[in-house]
């Protein structure tokens, strides 16, 4: 979201405008969506605090779970995030700024509310990837995994890792960005950044198991000329997407309750 | 009408919100008179045992809710942390929960499988009910619930047992004795499965 309007990014860049964010959520209401992770992408590179009212808004019309970041910089704002309805809130810059704080906000809200999204660029010299802030413009200089780790020493319920060379190209998830930092960290993790098809979502889910599989471009457009139209997998298709994770018999009833994200 | 209980803790807005669109009349409980004017009671919840107890002392509400649910026998339905401070104790904290329904609230042990789940139960399940009521009625068997909880509802009583959900364990989602009923998942972010339990809540007696 930027502006209080959605955008689709590629790479980062070329913000194309989607649509208005309520209403967003209302047709992923009727779609049924797992979860929804709606990320201010101004806010820090703006120096603006957390959008409450539109954040009220978004939690009292959204029919599923929601998690909200952007701009978050203090306790008592993430604690307002929580108080106003919405599931979970993703810290991104302050993660790099302000580590110890992400302790204090897992105590009060509960670890399961506290996401940590890491924005992370492949360093072609080194051959590891890097976290970067401010939407893609600032070298952290901090390694993903060893970032990862760190961040799950710390309190964080989940990390979302946000691939910025896959961002918007729809032509497939990161398969080995994904493997070492699902080697690295035991937190639920989900990844975005790079999903074309719902083949994508299938073989995440079948080399992954339990991951969450977050996708924009790929719910937000359609067919060759990407026209705006927010669409989603039915029942049965994630019925079947998810059947791939399934390698051996249930030992936790059935473990294909994965979540697919949208990310707007 | 239904009083959504505000203490501090919980998505009252959403819960409003779909109340709202049913056309089904509620209010913000934030004082005892509000609960007065109540038929129907709504505890949301999310948070830790010791703090969502510490709220509810703190609002004030807590002797009228335990006349409007003990004397009065006002249907009340908690909800994920709503429904554990229904309990005795937890063995997240050191606070006693309102003890209305016998049992005490357990953390998930799933060290005997690393690998397949972990804590919180964080995601969509099933619920399966143990017999025919009305908090379910019109709901497909194989709806999905969201759930986000590291601690279970143990009743002392089988009876209070309403429904089940498989994670690790098969534990107590939903338990229910004479007026009182709990949820772990929450309704309120649940879809169409979540407002139909909402609805038919609000329409027992």
């Amino acid at each position: 979201m930027k502006n209080g309007g959605l955008i689709k990014t590629l790479r980062f860049e070329n913000p194309k405008y989607v649509g208005d964010p309520i209403n967003a959520v209302r047709i992923f209401n009727e779609k049924q969506a797992d979860e929804l992770v709606v990320l201010d992408i101004a806010a820090t590179t703006r120096g603006l605090p957390p959008n409450y009212t539109m954040i009220q808004s978004l939690a009292a019309e959204c029919r599923m779970p929601l998690c909200y970041g952007g701009g978050v910089k203090t306790l008592e704002q993430a604690v307002q995030i929580i108080r106003m309805g919405v599931e979970k809130v993703a810290i991104s810059s302050l993660a790099v700024e302000n580590p110890r704080l992400i302790s204090e906000i897992a105590t009060h809200v509960g670890s399961q509310s506290v996401v940590a999204v890491l924005d992370v660029r492949r360093d072609p010299r080194m051959g590891t990837y890097g976290v970067w802030t401010h939407n893609g413009a600032r070298n952290t200089g901090k390694e993903a995994v060893i970032f990862a780790r760190q961040l799950e020493d710390l309190g964080v319920g989940e990390i979302v890792i946000n691939s910025i060379d896959r961002d918007g190209v729809m032509t497939g998830y990161d398969m080995d960005l994904t493997e070492r930092i699902r080697k690295a960290v035991r937190v639920p993790m989900t990844v975005v950044g790079g999903a074309g098809s719902l083949c994508h979502l299938e073989e995440l889910i079948r080399q992954f198991g339990v991951i969450g599989a977050g996708a924009g471009s790929l719910f937000v457009f359609k067919g060759v000329y990407r026209a705006v139209l927010i669409n989603y997998p039915n029942r049965t298709d994630k019925t079947a997407l998810c059947a791939a994770g399934l390698l051996k018999p249930p030992l936790v009833g059935d473990p294909s309750r994965f979540s697919t994200r949208a990310e707007a | 009408m239904i009083a959504i209980v505000n203490y501090g803790s919980g998505n009252i807005q959403a819960i409003a919100n779909i109340y709202k669109r049913a056309s089904i009349p509620f209010l913000i409980a934030s004082c005892p008179a509000d609960l007065a004017l109540a038929d129907h009671i709504v505890l949301p919840g999310v948070g830790a045992f010791d703090q969502a107890m510490k709220e509810l002392e703190k609002s004030g509400l807590r002797q009228a809710m335990d006349k409007a649910v003990l004397a009065d026998k006002k249907p009340i339905l908690g909800i994920c942390v709503g429904m554990q401070i229904l309990a005795r104790t937890s063995e997240e904290g050191t606070a006693s929960g309102l003890g209305w329904v016998n049992g005490l609230v357990k953390r998930f042990d799933l060290s005997a499988l690393p690998d397949v789940a972990g804590v919180p139960h964080m995601g969509w399940n099933t619920v399966e009910p143990l017999r025919a009521n009305p908090l379910f009625e019109g709901v497909d068997i194989d709806s999905e619930y969201y759930f986000l909880h590291s601690y279970y509802f143990c009743c002392d009583w089988p009876t209070d047992r309403l429904g089940v959900t498989m994670y690790g364990t098969s534990f107590a989602s939903v338990v229910h004795r004479a007026n009182i009923w709990g949820v772990q998942f929450h309704p309120e972010k649940s879809h169409d499965a979540g407002v139909r339990v909402l609805k038919n809540f609000a329409a027992v007696n």
